[in-house]
């Protein structure tokens, strides 16, 4: 268990729901909400959440902070705003789940190998390199993530995707040395440092 | 000078080589058509777009988008932002309504964007370029400069949820909105407002991370254009584009299905619609070939 992990159980220790409106975006928001089940009927992916978001919901004020931090139902929101907009005592849904995915992060209590949260890592380092995405090795990381024998598995599986792309000058094997990116990526480095520190700084002081 | 200018936000996506390169060099020829000049913002980076966030929190997360606000209004003080790529206008504009509302936010993004020497005042409007068509241009217009229409095309107009939602474009509904079918019919062509699955999410980055799950989605998007006998789908997104139209064969293995269905961008049609040729209108720049589209640009 990481230290901060322990040192909220400890702070919290009668209320998850306070936890989480101290600590999760926009979090002081899930005690409004009315379990009328609109958001979870209205997620595309909500078949196979193992929680939907009204189930989180109730989850959190019934106190259930393991079996909802440590899940893995946040991570299925594609973030098509569909709960949102027909919440009616409108819940910015997508981004308490959000939310709940970073804060179960910087716990360390992200399921191992969850495919969304591994992708999202991918992308935030593969953006964070050149301030811009590369989409050629956002691809390859993804697909070497297990490994290199998985890697060529998978790149072959993708072999003729891969080559409509290329054919369609949408992907670019020039991105593979060098490839696209910002001049002051210093500056943009330096800066998500100093945001990073003062949200940091604000989860140390709620402990 | 240009009728409008603006402060254009691209996106990682709409770079050479990138997936929807075919977006931005359509847009690029539309606008030039409707006198349109977009003004890159100078050395604008990545927003994050709606995945970012299990790497990045929050505050980080919206400093990226406070720094190509920021650039913008050095560059371009009295221009809107405007974006072509759904994540992009909606993470930077949700970003900006974060900061209006919230003093000590603003402050923060701030703080962490002087590390770059940068200072934002977060007063532009972040527009859609779907809404400077509707807004700044509007249908007649659009109507007016038509020289080959569209007769005879059947397009769904796939709209999908991020253009849709949680903002939209002003006016429209979330859950039917009218927009592209309107600008398909300005253009000619033949909308399919029966389309039901114009704003079914196709599975966005989880597409990457979840195929399985996505494919299946996708998949009632493609069923629904060939059930309401769509030649084509369009769609202002980006990721909508993508994902619908790459994994078709990947889908057609799967589930036993002869999909063959065009994706294409309201900039292409415009940009045809408008006389332009094929490859003006990036129409070789997709997987699945836009025949009609290409035919009538040909002649
Ligand atoms: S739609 Fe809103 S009020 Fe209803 S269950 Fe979901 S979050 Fe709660
Ligand atoms: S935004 Fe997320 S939680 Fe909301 S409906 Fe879409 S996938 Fe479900």
């Amino acid at each position: 268990m990481s230290d901060m992990n322990t040192a909220m159980v400890e702070k919290y220790r009668n209320s998850f729901l306070k936890e989480v409106e101290a600590n999760v975006e926009e979090g002081e928001w899930v005690k409004m909400c009315m379990q009328c089940g609109v958001c979870s009927g209205s997620c595309p992916l909500g078949p196979h959440w193992a929680h939907p978001p009204q189930e989180i919901f109730m989850m959190i004020r019934a106190g259930k902070r393991e079996e909802v931090l440590a899940s893995d139902s946040m991570w299925m929101c594609t973030s098509c705003y569909n709960c949102i907009v027909r919440c009616p005592r409108e819940l910015p849904i997508t981004h308490i789940m959000h939310g709940l995915a970073t804060y179960a992060k910087k716990l360390g209590l992200v399921p191992k190998g969850q495919a969304t949260a591994e992708f999202s890592q991918i992308f935030w380092n593969n953006m964070m390199k050149k301030g811009r995405v590369n989409e050629l090795k956002l691809g390859l990381s993804l697909y070497f993530k297990d490994g290199f024998g998985q890697g060529i598995k998978n790149a072959m599986a993708n072999q003729k995707l891969g080559m409509n792309m290329m054919k369609a000058k949408r992907m670019s094997a020039a991105e593979f040395f060098g490839g696209h990116g910002i001049k002051d990526v210093s500056g943009l480095q330096k800066m998500i440092k100093k945001a990073e520190e003062i949200e940091a700084a604000k989860l140390e002081a709620n402990k | 000078m240009a009728k409008h200018e603006y402060s254009y936000y691209p996106g990682c996506s709409s770079q050479n080589g990138a997936s929807s390169s075919n977006l931005k060099r359509s847009i690029d020829t539309m606008c030039e058509v409707l006198d349109v000049k977009l003004n890159e913002i100078p050395d604008w980076n990545c927003c994050s777009a709606s995945i970012g966030y299990g790497g990045g929190s929050v505050l980080p997360r919206m400093t990226l988008s406070a720094r190509n606000i920021a650039l913008s209004e050095q560059a371009h003080p009295d221009q809107d932002i405007v974006a072509t790529c759904a994540a992009c206008w909606l993470a930077t504009k949700e970003a900006s309504e974060r900061f209006a509302h919230d003093e000590n936010f603003f402050k923060e993004a701030n703080t962490a964007l002087a590390e770059a020497n940068l200072k934002m005042t977060n007063k532009k409007p972040i527009r859609h370029m779907a809404e400077v068509l509707i807004e700044d241009i509007g249908y007649e217009q659009l109507q007016s400069g038509v020289k080959k229409s569209l007769e005879g095309i059947k397009i769904a107009g796939y709209v999908g949820c991020q253009t849709n939602r949680p903002f939209g474009i002003d006016g429209e509904s979330f859950e039917n909105p009218m927009y592209l079918d309107k600008m398909v019919d300005a253009l000619g062509g033949e909308s399919i407002k029966t389309y039901e699955k114009k704003v079914q999410c196709c599975g966005g980055a989880l597409a990457f991370s979840e195929p399985d799950k996505s494919q299946e989605m996708i998949k009632g998007i493609i069923e629904a254009a060939y059930d309401n006998g769509a030649d084509m789908i369009v769609t202002p997104c980006p990721l909508c584009q993508a994902n619908v139209e790459i994994y078709q064969d990947d889908i057609n293995a799967k589930f036993n299905t002869k999909f063959n269905m065009p994706v294409v961008y309201y900039s292409q049609l415009i940009s045809v619609a408008y006389g332009k040729n094929a490859s003006d209108a990036a129409l070789d720049g997709q997987i699945i070939k836009a025949k009609k589209l290409e035919d009538l640009a040909a002649k």
